[in-house]
């Protein structure tokens, strides 16, 4: 028994996050019998998961047959432009079927194939109609299963409750973390034998966004702070679609979906600009003309893809490039067009929630007029290293599975990868976890002093009378990363932040909190601001050293890919116990692929 | 420039009072949008529940004007000329500010018996269409719980929590009641512990559900029928007696383990 000064709870294992890795690990974990525990920032069903719309990607062959694994390993890591863990893909894409279909046992209700299967949709970057969808709510399916099988199960789940930091043992080892409840202030200890982040994204950083509050990348930052690596930072996905007005929803998200189901881009002049931007990789599969792909939608073996629905780094770059080049819309982006191309029937059928999205925020009818999008913050490729099997990290006891965890995506993720990626490895990371406390490995005690250094730093913004507004310390932040680090970066800018940073992590020490402790938004951003910095800190130092243009990492001063880049990831770490401390940046050699995954890879077509 | 004036309660469980906050006016805000503007520069420390900021994850409910709704979907001009009200719901205790305490609705999750689903076969279920939309319908719920501070049977009457599910759990039983792979039976659990009777179909829920749940047609009454059909209809009762009954009873469903 650990003696705490405060309230504290002991388990097996404790899962950090509470959407689709979360709580598909807390279910494997508790299945094996052991004692779990969930905490999440919200309210259990409000993670960023119920934010995904289009669909979950599996290889189940529904609506073309030809579809298998193969295939859909070689999409994943052809869109990650081939910095992928290549065995993360390679197990995704194998076990996602069947990831899918187990929700169903659970109470998911998919959209039906005619003969009674599990209905699939086009999405950009997958050869075949390969996404397991509900309309356009998917991940409120995925989230709201995933509840109601956890709830049902027993699990206890601490809601609106804040991780600060993770607690070694005297080894090393993993052995809990500190929060605080958000309804009181107070705080709280937990020890663990084994601990599994599943914390979501790092959006928040940035101005423009499709991301919530949460995603300050707090599962990022406490990897690195407790001595794993982070891996691929620099690779950022800016989703293609985002809203650009009214201003207050700027950068909400616009589903992949609308193109998969026949929605297409044009600029100011009307003309569908993604013809010309086609880059060599993907000219073999990729429609020459715009009859050849409007084919392409009712038969696949009739006309090739259209290039609207090229993976999404391709896309956001050339939507970046038109609004450059003067032809964007009134509101700064382009217009997405559906309303012109399907029946307004179809449209509220298949896009429910974008037509009341569009209608009730933007006074804009989809299925007579165009909707104005743009490039959006959207998603970290990067999170910290694992090993993919166990979803271990490089300090004992610590896990990681969704959004934090790199490498399966590479530089640059497909849509509808990410609802598969956190099932197949929340998964396995509730297996690897449960195999390391069965095998006896856990901690031998808990580093109160730790614990302790952790609260004294939260409480410290109460006793300053006089210090920043760390809504302030956000919103220049936010500006800064979007400005320096974006979708389209140069080496000048990169270096400013990387300056900048710095001076962020020093105003961050003379924050003045109002208020008491219970829920007090302001002081809880002021606890998730280390987060925020340390990730940018990385995204930023990652982007500095590949100089190169990859996935979700574009730099205007290296235009095009290297392959001498193309051999490995750039892996943070950090060596003092506070979180501004240094952090080094080294490189770290891609996994060898085995022959016979390369050579699906190799195959051109 | 147009200014608006927002009166926002500020208080905890000892009380509160409202404040007023005076702000310029933005094309085509929200309330919650407003909310985060006097976040970031009077009030640091306003309480209130956010996520999506797009009507996805249903965290942001209050009563606008009186009228319970997502901050996220209420723009500023549709609402009449004038000061903006805006209240915690009434239904649940207050934690601060616009956060309510809901874990009522937590509670009532963990008394659902779970889905009972035949052994899945290696392919998969197959289900159609027709079959899957009417809980389809249902799954849409996004948990606000605008139509649970709505309902009138709970927002009067504190007693009736202990009796009572609401018109989101109602939804819930409708959904696994139509549910073409369920084989449990909450029919008795629904009439007899979760108070489907106290409803009178005054459709208040149905109003506010921003997902547009037709909850009092398609789901409250129909369950209504069903737990009728369930304890007084002589011919149903003598078919379930003849025909091989399909689903479990409540006793047996609430300790069937889930898969």
């Amino acid at each position: 028994m650990t003696t705490s000064p405060y309230e504290h709870h002991e388990y097996d294992v404790l899962i950090i996050g509470a959407g689709g890795a979360g709580l598909r690990a807390a279910i494997e974990a508790k299945q094996r019998g052991l004692k779990v525990g969930i905490i999440t920032k919200s309210l259990l069903g409000k993670a960023h998961t119920v934010m995904a719309e289009g669909g979950m990607a599996a290889a189940m062959g529904n609506v073309y047959d030809e579809d298998n694994w193969m295939v859909h390993f070689r999409d994943t890591m052809r869109g990650g432009k081939m910095l992928n863990n290549y065995r993360m893909a390679e197990l995704h894409a194998k076990e996602s079927p069947e990831r899918v279909m187990e929700l169903e046992q659970w109470g998911a209700l998919f959209d039906r194939t005619k003969d009674g299967k599990i209905l699939q949709r086009d999405f950009g970057g997958h050869r075949y109609a390969r996404l397991a969808h509900v309309g356009d709510r998917t991940g409120l399916e995925l989230i709201r299963t995933l509840q109601q099988k956890v709830v049902s199960m027993g699990t206890d789940v601490f809601m609106e409750c804040k991780v600060l930091k993770l607690v070694h043992d005297s080894s090393g080892r993993i052995a809990g973390c500190v929060a605080y409840w958000r309804a009181s202030g107070e705080f709280v200890t937990f020890s663990a034998k084994a601990i599994i982040l599943a914390t979501g994204g790092v959006g928040k950083s940035w101005k423009f966004t499709s991301n919530s509050w949460e995603s300050t990348g707090d599962g990022h930052a406490m990897a690195l702070w407790a001595g794993a690596q982070l891996i691929d930072m620099e690779c950022i996905q800016f989703h293609p679609t985002g809203m650009v007005w009214p201003l207050s929803v700027r950068g909400l998200l616009v589903t992949e979906g609308v193109r998969g189901d026949g929605g297409v881009l044009r600029n100011s002049e009307g003309e569908r600009f993604m013809f010309r931007y086609v880059a060599d990789m993907f000219r073999a599969e990729t429609a020459e003309s715009e009859e050849e792909g409007d084919r392409w939608y009712d038969d696949h073996t009739a006309g090739r893809r259209p290039p609207e629905l090229l993976p999404r780094d391709e896309v956001a770059r050339a939507i970046n490039a038109e609004v450059k080049a003067g032809r964007g819309s009134p509101h700064g982006g382009v217009y997405l067009d559906i309303g012109s191309r399907r029946s307004a029937e179809f449209i509220r059928r298949r896009l429910p929630s974008m037509y009341h999205q569009f209608m009730e925020l933007a006074g804009v009818d989809i299925t007579r007029e165009a909707m104005e999008i743009g490039p959006t913050c959207h998603y970290a490729m990067g999170g910290v290293k694992v090993d993919a099997d166990t979803a271990a990290t490089a300090v004992a006891g610590l896990f990681a599975a969704g959004e934090v965890a790199g490498g399966m995506h590479g530089a640059n993720r497909l849509g509808g990868n990410s609802l598969s990626d956190l099932v197949v490895f929340g998964r396995r990371a509730g297996m690897g976890a449960a195999e390391y406390v069965e095998g006896g490995q856990g901690p031998s005690d808990f580093d109160m002093a730790e614990a302790e250094a952790a609260v004294a730093e939260a409480l410290a913004p109460f006793e300053r009378t006089e210090g920043e507004n760390p809504y302030d310390i956000q919103r220049d932040l936010q500006e800064m990363m979007q400005a320096n680090v974006g979708i389209i970066r140069t080496g000048a800018e990169i270096e400013a932040a990387i300056e900048q940073l710095e001076e962020f992590s020093e105003r961050v020490k003379n924050i003045a909190v109002k208020g008491g402790r219970a829920y007090n938004p302001g002081w809880n951003l002021a606890t998730d601001l280390p987060s925020m910095i340390s990730v940018s800190k990385c995204v930023s130092l990652g982007a500095r050293e590949r100089k190169e243009s990859r996935g979700g990492h574009t730099r205007e001063d290296f235009p095009k890919a290297d392959a001498e880049y193309g051999k490995y990831n750039f892996a943070h770490s950090m060596t003092g116990d506070h979180w501004a401390a240094e952090i080094t940046t080294e490189k770290s050699p891609l996994l060898e692929i085995p022959q016979e995954l390369a050579t699906l890879l190799e195959e051109a077509k | 420039m147009a200014e608006v004036t927002m009166r926002v309660w500020r208080g905890d469980a000892s009380g509160g009072d409202f404040e007023n906050y005076t702000l310029t006016r933005n094309e085509g805000e929200v309330v919650l949008d407003v909310i985060h503007r006097i976040q970031a520069t009077e009030a640091p420390d306003l309480a209130c529940r956010w996520n999506c900021k797009a009507g996805k994850c249903g965290s942001c409910s209050a009563e606008i004007n009186g009228k319970p709704s997502l901050m996220c979907m209420t723009r500023l001009d549709e609402l009449p000329e004038g000061p903006i009200t805006v209240t915690p719901m009434k239904t649940f205790p207050i934690i601060r500010d616009l956060v309510t305490d809901v874990s009522f609705n937590f509670e009532m999750a963990a008394r659902v018996p779970a889905l009972l689903p035949p052994p899945m076969p290696a392919e998969g279920y197959r289900m159609y269409q027709e079959d899957v939309k009417r809980s389809q319908e249902f799954r849409k719920c996004i948990e606000c719980f605008l139509c649970q501070d709505v309902c009138h049977v709970i927002r009067d009457h504190e007693e009736n929590k202990q009796h009572y599910a609401g018109p989101r759990f109602f939804i819930r039983y409708a959904e696994l009641e139509m549910h073409p792979l369920d084989t449990n039976d909450r029919r008795d659990l629904v009439r007899e512990d979760m108070g489907l009777g106290y409803c009178n179909i005054t459709k208040c829920c149905t109003e506010v559900c921003p997902e547009h749940i037709k909850i009092t047609d398609n789901a409250i009454i129909a369950l209504k029928e069903r737990v009728v059909d369930a304890t007084y209809d002589p011919v149903a009762w003598l078919g379930r007696k003849i025909r091989r009954r399909t689903k479990k009873s409540a006793a047996e469903a609430a300790v069937q383990p889930a898969p």
